[in-house]
């Protein structure tokens, strides 16, 4: 993983200093809430419903197991002994105070960390998908890219007053794991006919109040001109976005409103005097960053390995979590291994305690080469886990808590704290999500059902992804008590799409049977191996409708 | 102007005679949004054979490309902050200092505060009027920002990499 020099550690110190600073002015009453405000947004900070939040940037999800033992401490001394991914593949802590964020911060910078431009209207925490650089289906390694983009956007001075947050996530590989049609900016990675690396560059995709995918800004940019380029998009976005009315704020309203030549024109315009200027990328900086990079010294193993059969012939519970949890690796007898945070009742969907976090690092050095991931949705994951360790880790993992079968079926619950913390929630998302998975306990079920994604937001600000889950849930207020309206047939990846709205929406407690309902309807109609997805795309969103809405009660 | 810091050859001083004012009273030179701004001038002015006596203030709609046939004769440009939240000025700024080549002051006005200084100087601005209600003393604190600018700015327009990062780590 990325290595920080002297200039890393200088930036992210002098930071925490001058955050600190500013802290005692707010403190000593120096600084207005208001003048206050966008400063600790800038360094992570938000002020929940009953404390404080510090939102720790995880940038493109890695980690190593010395900076998760870092996350442990602080859950265990500033918070209550957890805290909870995200799915911008960061971690909130959802009991800080602020006297001892710079603390907590200064703790960070010791472990090459920092909570920068995690939040406020700037570019936010560079994404990829947790897979990068071990996926089977991976045309290049997203990281070296997704570093210099994270460097060349940090503390950019022109570019932090922006109209509103700005997301860039990256993908490079046949299936997009990192939700790039989504972002204000996705950049997909390829490899032309000469070997040289492109990108196509998406803009104005987004969730929100105005979900949008986003549509191709330009084919074949040459990697060189990828700053140059992602420059004039937010100088063109930084002068013309609407700053009238926050829900109107985000690029995608811009690129709608110009359309999308127009919007391109406009971002020529921009770039034409820059490209080739000092903002080209080098050949030497891609180089001295994706060093950072370098597999890892894989020893080969035998493909053959008679254990691992007599281990998935003997124990069901191990072959179904090998079927559903284990990704195909870049390596012949390795693989990466999805540790699952949504094991129902016990732990809220994204929830890691001190005590997993420990041993998750431990597991990551021992069962790999001391690096962890965090998916989009939210588990966690050992990137290089040799086939032979398998089941030894899937005991401990187990044993964890951590070990539950269920990556990308139903249970699979991505979900946003939702109004049990977060000031903005209409709605509480927590226990939604756990009624659910309380009524879908049973295992064999859920892997009949197969791929099926649940995702569930507390508010139109849609930070747990409803529109593009399978089925998604979102938390709407109507007289100041708790709603539910579900869409179908949302997916992510490739082929993107937003769900659609079912109907009049449901309270808390008619959820579960609702979900019972969209199930059966999809058991009751679906084809020979056919998914949900495709079964819904066949039928259309009447019969579930007529199943959720028939004459017999919602109970 | 009160409250007003000056970049002067990298050096930041507190200015206590700025005679340029944003309203009309009193005979002080003015510094005027682009409409009044070419009212107010004769056609010398207009024409690029003499130098304005007024400044011009470029607000937050405003293209600074329309400057253009004026750069010549102005002798300030001023740019609003209607709200420290509102960052268009970081951008004009980089098109005037860099596009069109602004080789004179640049001042920020408005709801200009210490903890955006450092941001406002990479931008380009060199003269900073201070939110009245604000110590220029405490000010000054926030000129300097952080020592690592990883991209580029108008001051710095070379980004880290091309600023001999390499070089620095072999030394180590």
């Amino acid at each position: 993983m990325y290595q920080y020099d002297d200039y890393d550690r200088a930036l992210v110190r002098e930071r925490v200093a001058q955050f600190r600073d500013q802290v005692q002015r707010r403190l000593a009453d120096e600084l207005s809430e208001e003048e206050f405000l966008p400063l600790r947004l800038q360094n992570g900070l938000y002020l929940q419903k009953h404390a404080y939040m510090l939102r720790v940037a995880i940038p493109y999800g890695t980690l190593s197991a010395k900076q998760m033992r870092a996350l442990a401490h602080i859950a265990r001394e500033y918070d209550r002994g957890y805290g909870h991914f995200t799915t911008r593949q960061n971690i909130q802590f959802n009991w800080v105070e602020l006297e001892r964020v710079p603390d907590i911060l200064d703790w960070l910078a010791e472990h090459d960390m920092h909570a920068i431009q995690t939040s406020g209207n700037c570019v936010r925490n560079i994404t990829t998908e947790a897979f990068a650089g071990v996926a089977a289906d991976e045309y290049l390694d997203p990281r070296p890219l997704a570093e210099i983009l994270r460097q060349w956007s940090t503390v950019n001075p022109e570019f932090l007053f922006l109209p509103r947050k700005f997301k860039i996530a990256l993908c490079a590989a046949e299936q997009d794991r990192a939700a790039v049609q989504v972002h204000d900016i996705g950049l997909q990675l390829y490899r032309d006919a000469a070997d040289e690396l492109r990108l196509r560059v998406l803009v104005g995709g987004g969730l929100g109040r105005t979900p949008i995918i986003a549509q191709t800004l330009r084919e074949g940019l040459h990697w060189q001109d990828c700053l140059s380029y992602v420059e004039a998009i937010l100088r063109v976005y930084n002068r013309h976005g609407r700053r009238d009315n926050k829900y109107k704020a985000r690029i995608k309203i811009l690129v709608k409103a110009l359309g999308i030549e127009a919007f391109a024109a406009e971002v020529e315009r921009e770039w034409q005097p820059i490209k080739d200027g000092p903002a080209q990328l080098t050949e030497d900086e891609y180089q001295r960053v994706a060093a950072s990079f370098h597999k890892p010294a894989y020893v080969p193993q035998d493909a053959l390995d008679l254990d691992f059969g007599t281990h998935l012939a003997r124990d069901e519970a191990f072959a179904r979590w090998v079927s559903r949890n284990v990704m195909a690796h870049q390596v012949p007898g390795y693989l990466s291994v999805v540790l699952s945070t949504k094991p129902g009742i016990s732990a809220p969907p994204g929830d890691v305690t001190a005590e997993q976090m420990e041993t998750l690092a431990d597991w990551s050095e021992r069962y790999g080469f001391g690096e962890i991931r965090v998916a989009h949705e939210q588990n966690l994951v050992l990137p290089d886990v040799r086939k032979a360790d398998l089941y030894a880790l899937w005991r401990e993992a187990e044993a964890a808590g951590l070990g539950t079968a269920n990556a990308g079926l139903l249970t699979d619950i991505i979900a946003c704290p939702g109004g049990d913390f977060c000031s903005l929630a209409n709605a509480k998302s927590i226990p939604i999500a756990q009624a659910i998975q309380q009524r879908f306990d049973d295992l064999d079920y859920l892997h009949d059902l197969g791929e099926l994604s649940l995702n569930i937001s507390g508010c139109m600000n849609a930070c747990g992804h409803h529109h593009i889950g399978n089925i998604g849930i979102l938390g709407v207020d109507k007289n100041g008590s708790e709603w539910y309206q579900l869409t179908l047939g949302g997916s992510q990846g490739q082929q993107a799409a937003l769900g659609k709205v079912i109907g009049p929406s449901f309270a808390a407690e008619q959820v579960p049977e609702v979900i019972e309902r969209i199930v059966r309807t999809y058991v009751d109609q679906r084809e020979v191996n056919e998914g949900f997805l495709d079964t819904f795309q066949r039928i259309g969103l009447e019969p579930f409708k007529a199943s959720v809405y028939s004459r017999e009660e919602v109970a | 102007m009160n409250n007003l810091i000056r970049l002067v050859e990298g050096q930041a001083c507190i200015v206590s005679d700025d005679p340029w004012q944003l309203d009309a009273e009193g005979d002080a030179p003015l510094i005027l949004p682009l409409t009044a701004w070419r009212e107010r001038q004769p056609a010398a002015v207009l024409e690029g054979r003499a130098v304005s006596s007024d400044g011009l203030l470029l607000q937050v709609d405003d293209e600074p490309e329309a400057l253009q046939p004026f750069l010549a004769s102005l002798p300030l440009i001023a740019i609003d902050f209607p709200s420290f939240r509102d960052g268009r000025g970081y951008s004009q700024a980089y098109l005037l200092r860099t596009r069109l080549g602004w080789r004179g002051e640049l001042r920020a006005v408005g709801d200009v505060l210490r903890d955006q200084l450092a941001h406002m100087r990479q931008c380009g601005f060199d003269a900073f009027a201070v939110r009245a209600d604000k110590s220029l003393e405490d000010a000054l604190k926030g000129l300097q920002g952080l020592s690592v600018l990883y991209g580029r700015s108008v001051i710095e327009p070379r980004p880290l990499f091309r600023r001999g990062r390499h070089k620095e780590e072999s030394r180590s």
